[in-house]
């Protein structure tokens, strides 16, 4: 009996320069950041105030911090891609091996999806919602912990498969037979399911929590024509989690059991069909990107509203807008293997429900430009990403709607126009979205606002960079260029991928001022300072509390009266100016406690998927049991709750003058 | 959690809480959904084996049963009503039925026409190639 399971030292790579040097820069990475919190001390205080905490507003910012992290190591891979395909061309075989190529890629995409999109919004969400909606907190705050170390688990262990054994070679979707047994033996496929299954469970209980939240802790008076359009598109996103992320948990379930116990779901010779698995993973996988975009159009929402100084036009049809989405894009999927062979009533149909699905978010395009139009828009750097969202994912659609069209995808299917098509939509419409996002409410989550010179910047080389590096995949598409190539012979092809590259390489100017923005906010906090909590002139609710808002959000829960509620509030106020301010009564709030159940059970998490990729079966079962103790721990804990006294509160509030009379 | 007015979990009946004989009723409620549950699962084991009923009709009679259990499971234990308060939890179910109809229904339709659609050499020659 191997104790170890198939774990040995060959699976390090050794002889692998560039796995290994990139290996030993995040060890050190690690390294210095773990030091650096041991020497000032910071544990404790990180442990209380982090990495236990239930706080809504906390975990929505390590959720934010986990994607940008993701985010770097996802467009490290898009960098080397770029590099290779500029080189390999003609005999040239560049500087990636094709298995080493093939793992790049198929990690840039698992990473970008589920690592560094899915956290951004989610994370957004989390910190955003229950402010918008006047609640302390979300339905069930203990899960949504757990559902972020879930999260954070599966990042890790796809982390892993950097230094211990291989990262899968299939792409991103694993589509069966190449991610079978037969034609995949290795570990990578395994790393990739199961760092997806975990942090699936995770997104699962997320999208539970926030529909409970939206449907049952709105502020007294806020009924559903009243609530901002980020909670609507977030209500939505969460439906469609809580609809389509248990049709992925199941298909990879099933792929799990043809790998580990010889089932035959999707393996020709017992009868399966591979077929089967391409229909499962889009019909998760088209929801999957309207999970991504509608928060992102929420955002947008909010940041037009706010900056144009109007009230959001046509608030009903974005509405309906949003809720037709979220049907409708359950309807479509098969647009994503048009060329798997169906007759042309099949394609003809989902082609048809694809141009339908163009028409509300056209209707959504043109209600954020009518709100512009006739508004004094301030051009901040939420503003500058929001137009350029404007314009690069009108493009984005169109090309997509091109390529609804059956007969055009059959000529376009799996070229570099499918690249670039997606990454129009998904770069312009879900990285623009965080990024506003992030300029956006940063100063609520931290109470002073990011430079606007670096954010500009930044925007700017994204902007800009996005055009260079995508553009030309367009032409290369048309030209006949397939995607994934490790090297290629058409000399033709290179100038293109040479201005791709170039591309690639203003974008990371954009990275780089976005971390430089970060450090020299923090370093000039003081200056940047905002004191009132309301730093846009906003209109929604958490712009009403103070920033960074307190772990009880509200001292006294905000009545409600209409759209826009804040705006609202603060022309009451201004109207009765004169009169003396009524004296405030607070009541102590109870809070829950914080609780490690979260952190612990993601523990336990890495420890059963690292145990099942290697086979270390005695290991997977003891993984098990400790999560499934945690959970028993914490579900008979003596204290569920503390109690915030009243006096505290009042002390917080006489501190903070900003936080206006209810 | 905070908010003793929207801490009521969804299908919670405020009346039922608040009265006195609430709980009563509630195991009243329960124990007809678990008698109706046991008779129905009952039939069906009886259904599969018996030779008393028409063969062909055996399958249709268990799903049947099957929709009739779900429905016992949704009113007894899930307690969706149409009362007022519930809209919420009846729109839930529709959203959910409409999901497993769509991919139910479209991931039939989607593989039978594949299945028609690819030529039977096409066929074997897959098989072959394994």
């Amino acid at each position: 009996m191997n104790l170890l399971g198939k774990l040995s030292w060959s699976a390090i790579p050794f002889d692998q320069p560039i796995v290994m040097g990139a290996s030993a820069f995040m060890a050190l990475v690690v390294a210095l950041v773990l030091g650096w919190i041991t020497l000032k001390g910071y544990w404790r205080y990180l442990w209380d105030e982090w990495l236990t905490s239930v706080d809504h507003k906390r975990i929505g910012v390590m959720y934010c911090l986990l994607a940008l992290v993701m985010m770097l190591r996802g467009f490290a891979d898009a960098i080397m891609m770029r590099a290779q395909q500029a080189v390999a061309a003609g005999g040239a075989q560049g500087y990636l091996p094709p298995e080493h190529f093939d793992q790049i890629f198929t990690a840039h995409g698992a990473i970008m999806i589920f690592f560094m999109a899915m956290p951004f919004v989610i994370g957004l969400m989390n910190f955003v919602l229950p402010l918008q909606l006047g609640s302390r907190d979300v339905a069930f705050p203990t899960l949504n912990s757990v559902s972020f170390w879930l999260t954070a688990a599966g990042a890790l262990l796809i982390n892993i498969s950097l230094v211990v054994g291989e990262f899968a070679k299939t792409g991103w979707w694993a589509y069966p037979p190449l991610s079978g047994l037969q034609l995949s033996p290795g570990v990578g496929v395994d790393y990739y399911l199961w760092a997806v299954q975990i942090s699936g469970i995770g997104t699962l209980m997320t999208g539970i929590n926030f529909v409970a939240t939206i449907l049952k802790m709105r502020a007294p008076g806020m009924g559903y024509m009243r609530m901002p359009v980020f909670c609507w598109t977030s209500l939505a996103t969460s439906l469609l989690i809580v609809a389509v992320f248990p049709v992925l948990t199941a298909t990879f379930g099933m792929l799990l059991l043809d790998r580990y116990l010889g089932f035959h779901f999707f393996t020709i010779e017992g009868h399966g069909n591979p077929m089967m698995y391409a229909n499962l993973f889009w019909i998760w996988g088209h929801p999957e990107v309207y999970i991504l975009i509608l928060p992102a159009f929420g955002v947008f929402s909010e940041v037009v509203a706010t900056f144009s100084g109007k009230p959001l036009f046509g608030y009903r049809s974005m509405v309906a807008a949003t809720m037709a989405i979220c049907v409708l894009s359950l309807l479509v999927w098969l647009h994503h293997f048009f060329t798997m062979g169906a007759g042309a009533n099949v394609n003809g149909f989902f082609g048809v429900m694809t141009m339908i699905i163009a028409v509300p978010t056209g209707v959504k395009v043109f209600n954020w430009l009518f709100t512009m139009y006739g508004g004094r828009v301030r051009f901040t750097v939420p503003v500058l990403w929001t137009i350029g969202f404007m314009v690069t994912f009108v493009i984005g659609g169109m090309t997509g709607v091109l390529m609804a069209v059956p007969p055009a995808d059959f000529q376009l299917h799996n070229s570099l126009f499918l690249v670039a098509h997606f990454h129009n939509v998904i770069i312009g419409g879900v990285v623009f979205g965080v990024m506003a996002a992030y300029n956006y409410w940063f100063p609520k989550a931290f109470g002073f606002k990011l430079d606007e010179r670096w954010g500009s910047a930044s925007f700017w080389c994204w902007l800009v960079g996005f055009y260079v590096a995508f553009m030309p995949l367009y032409v290369l598409g048309l030209m006949g260029m397939t995607r994934r190539m490790q090297h290629y012979d058409n000399p033709a092809w290179q100038p293109w991928l040479v201005v791709a590259a170039v591309g690639a390489v203003v974008i990371l100017g954009g990275v780089v001022c976005q971390v430089v923005q970060l450090v020299v906010s923090i370093r000039r906090r003081d200056q940047y300072r905002d004191a009132t909590g309301d730093p846009w002139h906003g209109r929604t609710l958490e712009w009403s509390t103070v920033s960074p808002p307190p772990a009880w959000n509200f001292a006294v829960l905000p009545q409600v009266a209409d759209l826009d509620a804040w705006w609202g509030r603060k022309q009451a106020m201004r109207a009765n100016q004169d009169q003396p301010a009524r004296a405030r009564e607070y009541r102590p709030i109870e809070m829950p406690k914080n609780s490690a159940t979260g952190f612990v059970i993601a523990f336990f998490a890495v420890v059963t998927g690292f145990a099942l990729i290697w086979h270390i079966w005695w290991m997977a079962s003891l993984g098990l049991l400790g999560a499934f103790v945690t959970v028993l721990a914490f579900a008979f804990r003596a204290q569920e709750e503390v109690e915030i006294p009243a006096e505290q509160i009042a002390r917080f509030a006489r501190a903070h003058q900003a936080e206006v009379a209810a | 959690m905070t908010q003793t007015q929207h801490d009521r979990a969804p299908g919670d009946r405020p009346v039922l809480a608040d009265s006195e004989d609430g709980t009563s009723s509630g195991v009243l409620v329960y124990t007809i959904g678990l008698v109706l549950a046991v008779i129905l699962t009952a039939t069906s084991f009886w259904a599969a084996n018996t030779s008393l009923l028409w063969g062909p009709g055996i399958p249709l009679g268990l799903a049947v049963l099957a929709i009739a259990q779900m429905g016992v499971h949704l009113v007894f234990f899930l307690h969706i009503t149409t009362g007022p308060d519930n809209t919420n939890n009846v729109l839930a179910l529709a959203f959910g039925l409409l999901v497993v109809i769509v991919v139910v229904a479209g991931s039939l339709w989607i593989m039978d026409n594949l299945n028609n659609m690819t030529p039977p050499s096409e066929q074997m020659n897959m098989q072959m190639q394994h």
